[in-house]
């Protein structure tokens, strides 16, 4: 008989932590697919945020670290010296890497540190229930934003792909969304394609997946998605905004 | 080297990191203790080592959280108002317990305080800091020779106990010079084995089926059960490190002594030129000198309360902190008087003179 559908040998066989209708099962697994395809899980070592994915250091099936709130940058950038021989990742929220953990990414970033950073943006604070993230939307109501996010007194949502775009380092970039099978499959190109040029070691490289979280927004996973689509996209426009490899390479 | 050298504490130290093994360095630049980051970032390239400027003292610290889960030898440094931002990273490594050094060439405080030598970070060092019930294993050097040789001790006290280890010098300490004598290079046999010591715990490259391991760095137990059980051997580990690290220095110590004295680093430094000056006046006073301040010489202090000593003094350059520990130690059986200078501002060993004459 023919296997067809597997867990990939670069997640555990333990049980997820998270909601149903959560997308970082989908972006986990996308992870997991690329480095088993590429041959990478024997030299992989992973940074766990704090938020919502913050067991994700149990999940995957290789070393991983657990960092403080928006250090996994900083950790992934002494792992990667320290080991240069191997392959780091970093797996970051929105709070985590766009809020308490900006200095972290942006000069992880700058430096062009051989690391990829994977960034879930569901515009909330999942884990400690449902509060204003950095990428929360102008009007959004969350649980520390109860009329309604007021850009003219909070500022507007930190769009993570666009800030790291000014910087000359970075090798890729780009923001995919995980909606519909068939931009699950387009961004699990991008993933494989990000973890590939970490594997050539070429740079720092950055997927942004524009997510939903139905239990903070209160929402089914199908309105959730739609929501996401109508509110989320006019904001993070899915596209590449960098990638080096092309026009010849750097 | 063979012959003596003379250098400032700050550089120093960092060579002798270097002949220790210390090939990862991350840090950011700070007044009195930049010297040392100037001196990585020339040298670590001309060992194949690394040396990152980071964008903070939490990115530093966290980057040494990084590299020692990797079980390399890894250090940091900085200077009081730095030291604070590492202490939150310090936690977490004293949490995953993950070997590294930590050096803190204190000055002024608090706040920004200013760049003087001082000794105010006593009570963070030995006594937490950063969240948690952890403990840092603490080494107070009072010459730039001890200041150096000190390195290695930390690197060897780290990896023993997969605990973070913290050199407390001052600004003083940092930027003096005087002839230092060098340990020679560790081998690139014994960095070898080194690297592989910490092989059973640390994140290093992988095998395939059946020996692939899934290697945790991490401070987080959300079942209670587990994380008090955790604790628990973090506790056992530190009992284990008062019975066996305890290190002092006995200055004068005789039964003669009319007077004990207890100071640590720049402090205990400047005492002994008052005790010597004493002692050829006839006047016979004792020093006990914690060379670490945690796990800390309680039991050496108590042993010298005999009948003839009547007063305990301590010296220090703050507002008074080492001296809760000392009075611990005397546990109220005689006075313990006190001297302490701050803002940055030395005693002279005249005025230390005059403190013990008072108390004798």
């Amino acid at each position: 008989m023919e296997v067809i559908a597997q867990r990939p040998k670069s997640l555990r066989d333990i049980q997820f932590t998270y909601c149903p209708g959560c997308t970082h099962g989908i972006s986990h697994r996308l992870i997991a697919e690329s480095i088993d395809e590429l041959g990478l899980r024997n030299k992989m070592m992973g940074v766990a945020p704090v938020g919502c994915s913050v067991f994700a250091y149990k999940f995957f099936n290789f070393d991983m670290a657990e960092a403080a709130h928006g250090r996994a940058p900083a950790l992934a950038t002494g792992m990667k010296r320290a080991r240069p021989e191997m392959h780091v990742f970093t797996y970051q929220g929105d709070g985590d890497l766009a809020a308490i953990g900006t200095a972290e990414i942006i000069h992880a970033a700058n430096r062009g540190e051989h690391i990829s950073v994977f960034f879930v943006n569901n515009a909330i604070y999942g884990m400690t229930g449902g509060q204003m993230a950095p990428t929360t939307l102008p009007g959004m109501k969350t649980s520390t934003s109860p009329y309604g996010r007021d850009e003219k007194d909070i500022g507007y949502p930190i769009t993570a792909c666009e800030m790291l775009s000014s910087l000359k380092a970075p090798y890729f970039i780009e923001r995919v969304s995980l909606l519909s099978p068939k931009e699950i499959i387009k961004a699990k190109k991008v993933v494989k394609k990000s973890l590939q040029f970490n594997k050539e070691n070429r740079g720092f490289t950055f997927v942004e997946f524009v997510s939903t979280c139905p239990t903070n927004w209160g929402l089914d996973p199908i309105k959730a998605r739609d929501w996401a689509r109508e509110n989320m996209f006019p904001y993070f426009p899915v596209k590449n905004f960098r990638d080096k490899s092309l026009n010849g390479g750097e | 080297m063979g012959e003596k050298v003379l250098m400032k504490g700050n550089e120093a130290v960092a060579e002798a990191a270097i002949r220790a093994g210390c090939r990862l360095y991350f840090a950011y630049p700070i007044t009195p203790q930049s010297e040392l980051i100037e001196y990585m970032s020339r040298m670590m390239p001309k060992v194949n080592g690394t040396f990152v400027q980071a964008e903070s003292e939490i990115a530093a610290i966290n980057m040494v959280y990084g590299a020692a889960g990797c079980g390399k030898r890894v250090m940091t440094s900085s200077s009081s108002p730095g030291i604070s931002l590492k202490m939150e990273g310090i936690s977490y490594i004293a949490g995953a317990e993950l070997p590294a050094v930590i050096i803190n060439v204190q000055r002024g405080g608090p706040g920004l305080g200013d760049i003087q030598p001082a000794q105010g970070d006593y009570f963070q060092a030995t006594k937490g800091g950063g969240h948690g019930d952890y403990r840092l294993i603490v080494l107070a050097p009072s010459t730039v020779q001890e200041f150096a040789d000190m390195a290695g001790s930390a690197f060897e006290l780290a990896d023993k106990y997969r605990n973070p280890v913290m050199i407390l010098s001052d600004g003083l300490l940092g930027q003096m010079m005087e002839p230092v004598d060098f340990k020679p290079h560790k081998t690139e046999e014994e960095l070898e084995e080194l690297g592989k010591q910490h092989y059973d715990w640390c994140m290093h490259p992988n095998e395939d089926e059946p020996n692939h391991h899934h290697h945790e760095i991490n401070s987080l137990e959300i079942d209670p059960l587990v994380l008090e059980k955790h604790v628990i051997h973090l506790g056992e580990k530190y009992d284990e490190i008062e019975k066996n690290e305890i290190r002092y220095e006995e200055y004068n110590i005789s039964d003669d002594n009319d007077v004990l004295v207890v100071a640590f680093g720049t402090a205990a430094r400047i005492v002994k030129s008052a005790i010597d000056e004493l002692q050829e006046e006839g006047k016979s006073v004792g020093m006990i000198r914690p060379i670490t301040v945690w796990p800390y010489p309680y039991k050496a202090i108590a042993d010298r309360i005999t009948s003839k000593i009547k007063k305990v003094v301590v010296f220090e350059l703050n507002l008074g902190q080492m001296v809760e520990d000392v009075k611990l130690a005397v546990n109220g059986k005689i006075p313990v008087e006190f001297l302490g200078k701050v803002g940055g501002i030395l005693f002279t060993p005249e005025e230390a003179k005059t403190k013990i004459l008072e108390n004798i």
